[in-house]
């Protein structure tokens, strides 16, 4: 399944925040989506996902999602969206609940996803006993257990300390080793996206315009190992961007 | 990231570092002034009833030494006769059981009534753009000034005195149900769409548990105004209950027997009070 924008357009109100974007997520493939605050990259996200209509344009799917697939399109939110009132196993239940599945594939679906994640044993934790690194592991165990087609990861580690960033990198790249998920992940952070994208697609400062589009073609389990090249890549996209992010920093802003 | 690190120690070194500890060392070694006491709680359980048995101590001890008239104030020693009373001859069940009745019913029926008109004023634009008006300008009216109403409509046996408490639950709930649920995190909504969740779903795990803490302190407002209305109710033509008690002892002037039924009172809003906490603390075992 494949995932597309088509010359997609959005404003709000006088504002154009993205102007003609076009891009696919293939599957398999993880799209890195960097770009400096306020330049849309979160609505271009919900535009994907379906919870924005573009004024222009249109979002797509090419190709049938997997027929096991009980949420094709899944979003992993920066403030992981957790029920406080539900445990672990209850917001991943959430999620299944709608779909009739019995009580003992339920259960099986929840233990697969809480091991992959390293969450087994806080199963029966409260959300806000558990570490922001673990609350998102949750989020993250929540979204593979409907077994996406695509994730539409919004900012999904912005809002950890750098060390469990490291960590849960590690943790998606195995993740993806698995599972093969395909991605659209959302950040601002280079490092991440470097680690992270199959390819990497540069936003433009408000209006969001496509600047810049870079492959890389190491393969993720193995770019730890070459550090020279992908900070490199890291630098130029830095370089490309500073003077944007320098000005988008002394922006008023518009939009809430 | 490991880059900067490194970078970060490199450029402080070990020497400088010691320098700057060893040059004040010379002078007058005095603690820093510590600045960061008061302004926390700590949990005193005693106080209160220490408090409470020493003021009716001192209540008791006043009466009969004559400092307090007894027209003024019966001693404690009296109201607790009166109660005592109460006891022996057995009306105590008799008045306590038909003010339970009226104010479970209609504290009950109000607040499911008022948790309902919340949740549909918070959930369709329709229903709060036409009831929510209405609310606001009805809350405000005492519901003890429409009781010769709700005599002439329900009657003056039990159903005015039920629906005035009825109404008096019914406001503040609707209240604090739509308030509570217009503070759902709205990217909790959001989430539950974006997994595919049906309508329902979200209202009844997402909105409804996320209005939850409002609604329950709604309860303590709601449970505290149906006792008020509760002995106001009863004030007019009933012949048992709590407030048809007090009003009696007040026409006879036999304060100790008010003073009793004012003891009641409190004791049934402490007791709901309690009951309302146990509820919260069972159903909000989430915030820890």
């Amino acid at each position: 399944m494949e995932l597309i924008l088509d010359h997609v357009s959005h404003s709000y109100g006088d504002v154009t925040v993205l102007d003609d974007i076009s891009l696919s997520v293939g599957s398999r493939e993880i799209v890195c989506i960097v770009g400096p605050s306020g330049c849309g990259k979160s609505t271009l996200l919900r535009i994907l996902g379906g919870l924005e209509k573009p004024d222009g344009g249109a979002a797509l799917i090419a190709g049938d999602p997997p027929s096991d697939s009980l949420n094709p399109l899944t979003y992993v939110f920066q403030d992981f969206a957790l029920l406080p009132w539900r445990t672990v196993e209850g917001n991943v239940s959430l999620v299944l609940e709608d779909h009739g599945i019995d009580r003992a594939r339920k259960r099986e679906i929840i233990a697969d996803v809480l091991a992959r994640t390293k969450l087994t044993e806080f199963a029966h934790a409260w959300p806000r006993q558990l570490s922001g690194g673990m609350k998102q592991r949750v989020a993250i165990a929540r979204a593979l257990s409907v077994n996406p087609a695509a994730m539409l990861m919004d900012e999904p580690l912005s809002a950890l300390d750098s060390q469990t960033r490291d960590l849960l990198m590690d943790d998606l790249v195995d993740l993806w080793g698995q599972v093969g998920f395909s991605a659209c992940y959302i950040t601002h952070n280079l490092a991440e996206a470097v680690r992270l994208g199959h390819r990497i697609v540069m936003l433009s400062r408000r209006p969001g315009r496509i600047r810049e589009i870079v492959e890389i073609d190491i393969p993720l389990a193995e770019r730890a190992n070459h550090p020279e090249e992908t900070a490199a890549i890291q630098r130029r996209l830095w370089e490309a961007m500073r003077d944007e992010a320098r000005a988008a920093d002394r922006e008023l802003s518009n939009v809430a | 990231m490991s880059l900067d690190a490194t970078q970060e120690t490199a450029s402080r070194t070990p020497a400088d570092a010691k320098g700057a500890d060893r040059a004040p060392a010379r002078e007058r070694l005095r603690p820093v002034p510590f600045r960061g006491g008061g302004f926390v709680h700590t949990r005193h359980r005693l106080i209160a009833p220490l408090l409470f048995v020493l003021l009716l101590i001192l209540w008791e001890i006043g009466s009969q030494t004559g400092f307090i008239s007894n027209i003024a104030l019966p001693a404690p020693s009296e109201a607790a006769a009166a109660l005592g009373d109460l006891f022996e001859t057995g009306m105590i069940w008799k008045h306590l059981s038909a003010s339970l009745y009226r104010l479970v019913i209609g504290w009950s029926l109000g607040s499911l009534l008022g948790i309902a008109v919340g949740l549909a004023i918070a959930l369709f634009s329709l229903v709060r753009a036409g009831v929510a008006p209405f609310v606001s300008a009805l809350f405000p009216i005492p519901k003890i000034a429409l009781l010769p109403l709700f005599i002439i409509w329900f009657g003056i046996g039990e159903g005015s005195k039920v629906a005035t408490i009825l109404f008096g639950a019914f406001f503040p709930t609707v209240i604090a149900t739509y308030g509570g649920v217009d503070n759902v995190d709205r990217n909790l909504i959001r989430m539950g769409q974006s997994f595919g969740l049906s309508w329902l779903s979200i209202v009844r795990k997402i909105i409804i548990p996320g209005a939850l803490p409002a609604i329950l302190s709604g309860f303590r407002i709601s449970a505290s105004i149906a006792i008020i209305l509760l002995v106001a109710a009863e004030m007019i033509g009933a012949e048992y209950g709590i407030g048809a008690y007090i009003l009696m002892a007040g026409a006879l002037f036999a304060t100790d027997q008010l003073i009793a039924g004012v003891a009641l009172l409190s004791v049934l809003g402490l007791t709901v009070a309690w009951l309302i906490g146990r509820a919260e603390r069972l159903l909000l075992r989430w915030r820890g």
